[in-house]
């Protein structure tokens, strides 16, 4: 075991995943290697890329025992492809398959079965929730799962180490020689953001869409040079899906509380100016900071350059009215925002690579101003977790979090001071994912912690009038009403690792006992 | 003036997670209630958890009012006897009809804070009115005892008895508005107004508020944490009101060292009534200071 710079141990190796290499600083890793591409291919006229099934496509691009199938969460809860190719895969006896989707949400529980069944020997993902996670948490796969960031899922894709064999990927729409849009069809996602990434690298994409339109289906968020074969199916998804999961608009006095808070620490930060960006979460507290900073702008007069991350009706609203420039989506949270980048030309749809990658020649998130993020816990050197649940199962999903923390200038994290009888500023998260040097402030209902690590900003936050404290002090205060939780027991047995963006380990995850 | 009660702000007493933390949201006071929002099957829980939060959690400078159930319930009683004992602040004493059911509660609070050890007198008691009845005794109960720290209008139970509706104008509450704050002055304690039950009807709220101010109350009594930034904001003196009460207050007194009988401000002449005034608005600001 090695410590890494933020002091949690690290194996040098796990069987299975091989050599691991500890997190050492959030920018202490610079990339050596050369993208890695998919074989070049010659598709001659003529040629059809039509498949009549699932099966069909796992056969036609190969499919082989162990090997890696990726796909795109961006139905989130109403996605229903990912169960459908891992049935095929299983009724064509395929084994050991290592599936690289850019998340897992709720619906994915019946993954369950085929990993006892040993269809599926492995796991890369940004988030684990419901079932599934408690299943992976008590110890029941072999092989750790490895949690990424989006930006670290499209560094570790382009880098070569996640070399996905073939990509499936639901699309809302396409035609029959492989241009795709989220945005049109009948069952519409919006961004496609994730699923660019894999079209790209992936050896083999297979586009499965519900509603095959006449060529040419353009403009096209994947398109026809880097698709290999297309399965037309039933449904792909349910579009009611992408707005469920976190995502919720609040009227909670405590959410408000919090909101109102951040939006000041944002105004005084000396960052909410005309041309300021920000990008803000999907939790009630973190919506509603922008409806807060939208008073403000109106109050000073300032529009803002860009806005980003998982893009909201109430972003579409705010570009409409000209308080903001320009959107970059992602990943679309509503159906009134697919709309909108259907429709506006100011709505751009990025990749996660455009978005996050920390090995490239310039990620949006190094251009950002504000990055507002949650925490099922921070710590008092204020490491964050939004893996892990304070039971310890995994609960949550890595996102974009520690990719905003490390680009953004000022990252302000934001959460109720309790939660669920639980407090939230600890001692030492359950697990880190993102780096608490890369953090600045812990805005909560009580008041306000800013790092220690930034003076400046403390010195201009402390003549506001907010409620300032010590980040100990927070943690005093919830722990005098819910008393100090028992520490959560583990076995030593590790059931995922967590990468930090760059691919060196933060943290990993032990089984719960 | 006891102390600045611009908002009260309601949490029922059987919900832990309101009950854990309501002067984050920076009111004036906070009532617990044991009343009117927790059911018959929850008043012990409610009544436990009620004590057992003022013995535990630190409010800070919020003040904690307990609103009991009236003392003819079979709840009343033993509502005093638990929470005296957590010294709150403050009893809220619902239905207040008469100088003796002021007199019996203080009587009770009184045994109570002997047995416990505590201050006689610590525990404050605000009457609220509620009935016909009350009303026309408004004074009696208001100089009901040094206890007594406040009246308040209950406008719902008043309605009722009245057979009257609430309306937005507020004209079927009036007399009763005016009788308690009649009353509160005589007595030289607080006046606080009725709630606003319509929470999304920001306007409606803005418009009672800025009433009950001109009218002169203390303060209003809320329900939801977003309606306390609108009370304070107007319940606040202004910038150009503490500075116009500041220039007031050197004229007075530089009149007073000159030896003039007249005290002048832009040649305008200024009444003793007006310093009294200027002295309330600089004082309420720098209370409001001292919580901020």
């Amino acid at each position: 075991m090695l410590k890494n710079a933020i002091g949690r141990e690290i194996p040098e190796r796990i069987e299975g995943l091989g050599e691991l290499t500890p997190y050492q600083g959030p920018f202490a890793i610079r990339p050596k290697n050369r993208r890695r591409g998919p074989q070049l291919r010659q598709v001659e006229p003529g040629e059809k890329k039509l498949l009549p099934n699932l099966e069909k496509a796992l056969i036609e691009t190969g499919a082989h025992d162990g090997m890696t199938i990726s796909f795109h969460h961006h139905f989130r809860e109403g996605d229903y492809l990912l169960d459908k190719v891992i049935d095929a895969a299983a009724r064509i006896g395929l084994k050991n398959l290592v599936i690289a989707p850019s998340s897992l949400t709720n619906v994915h529980s019946s993954l369950i079965e085929h990993i006892k069944n040993g269809v599926i020997k492995r796991i890369e993902t940004s988030g684990l929730r419901g079932s599934l996670g408690e299943f992976i948490s008590k110890g029941m796969m072999d092989t750790p799962v490895i949690i990424r960031s989006h930006g670290g899922r499209a560094r570790a894709i382009e880098a070569g180490e996640t070399k996905i064999d073939i990509a499936f990927l639901s699309v809302s729409s396409c035609d029959n020689y492989g241009n795709a849009s989220g945005c049109v069809g009948r069952n519409v996602c919006g961004a496609l953001g994730y699923a660019m990434v894999d079209a790209k690298y992936a050896e083999k994409v297979v586009l499965v869409t519900d509603t095959l339109v006449d060529y040419p289906n353009v403009p096209a968020s994947i398109d026809q040079t880097d698709v290999d074969h297309i399965v037309v199916i039933d449904a792909i998804g349910d579009s009611g899906g992408i707005m469920s999961g976190p995502l919720r608009h609040t009227s909670s006095p405590r959410d408000l509380l919090i909101a109102e808070y951040t939006a000041k620490v944002v105004e005084y930060s000396g960052y909410f100016k005309d041309g300021f960006s920000i990008q803000s979460g999907s939790g009630g507290a973190s919506l509603a900071v922008a409806r807060f900073l939208r008073d403000k702008m109106l109050e000073k007069n300032i529009t803002a350059s860009f806005m980003m991350g998982g893009i909201s009706a109430q972003h579409t609203v705010m570009l409409k009215e000209g308080f903001v420039r320009k959107l970059y989506d992602t990943q679309t949270f509503d159906l009134e925002a697919v709309k909108s980048l259907a429709e506006n030309p100011n709505h751009v749809e990025i990749s996660a690579a455009y978005y996050a990658n920390p090995h490239s020649k310039g990620a949006v998130v190094n251009c950002l101003d504000v990055g507002i993020l949650s925490a099922l816990e921070i710590d008092t050197d204020f490491n964050v977790n939004v893996i892990t649940g304070s039971d310890g199962i995994i609960r949550g999903a890595s996102g974009g979090h520690s990719d905003i923390a490390a680009g953004a200038k000022l990252k302000i994290v934001i959460a109720p001071l309790v939660r669920k009888r639980m407090p939230i500023v600890v001692d030492r998260v359950n697990t880190v994912t993102t780096p608490g040097e890369t953090i600045d402030v812990l805005v909560t209902d009580w008041g306000i912690a800013v790092n220690q690590k930034q003076p400046e900003l403390m010195a201009v936050l402390g003549k506001t009038g907010l409620p300032l404290y010590d980040i100990k002090e927070l943690q005093e205060k919830a722990e005098s009403i819910t008393g100090r939780p028992d520490l959560i027991k583990y076995t030593d047995r590790i059931v995922g690792i967590v990468e930090y963006r760059d691919g060196s380990i933060i943290d990993v995850i032990r089984q719960v006992m | 003036m006891n102390r600045i009660r611009r908002t009260m702000l309601f949490v029922p007493g059987n919900n832990p997670s309101m009950i854990n933390d309501p002067h984050i949201y920076k009111p004036d006071s906070i009532i617990f209630d044991l009343e009117d929002s927790v059911s018959l099957k929850e008043k012990d829980a409610a009544r436990f958890l009620v004590y057992n939060a003022l013995k535990s959690i630190d409010y800070g400078q919020t003040e904690r009012v307990v609103r009991i159930n009236a003392l003819n319930t079979p709840y009343g009683r033993e509502d005093l006897e638990a929470i005296v004992r957590a010294a709150p602040d403050a009893i809220r004493l619902p239905k207040a009809e008469s100088a003796d059911d002021l007199c019996t509660a203080d009587q009770i609070i009184s045994e109570i804070e002997s047995k416990a050890g505590l201050a006689e007198g610590s525990v404050k008691l605000i009457a609220a009115i509620e009935t016909a009845l009350g009303v026309i005794n408004a004074y009696k109960i208001a100089s009901a005892g040094q206890r007594v720290t406040a009246v308040a209008l209950g406008a719902e139970d008043f309605i009722t008895d009245m057979k009257s509706e609430r309306t937005n104008s507020g004209f079927e509450l009036h007399v009763a508005r005016i009788q308690i704050l009649m009353a509160a002055r005589a007595a030289k304690i607080d006046a606080l107004d009725t709630v606003f039950s319509d929470v999304a009807d920001e306007d409606g709220f803005k418009q009672e508020v800025m009433y009950i101010k001109k009218l002169g109350f203390d303060g209003k009594s809320v329900i939801h944490p977003r309606q306390i930034e609108m009370v304070h904001s107007i319940f606040t003196p202004t910038v150009e009101e503490v500075s116009y009460a500041k220039r007031v207050i050197e004229a007075a007194v530089e009149a007073e060292t000159s030896g003039s009988g007249v005290i002048a401000l832009d040649g305008k002449m200024i009444d003793k009534p007006i310093v009294e005034r200027a002295y309330r608005v600089i004082g309420l600001a720098k209370e409001v200071r001292a919580l901020a």
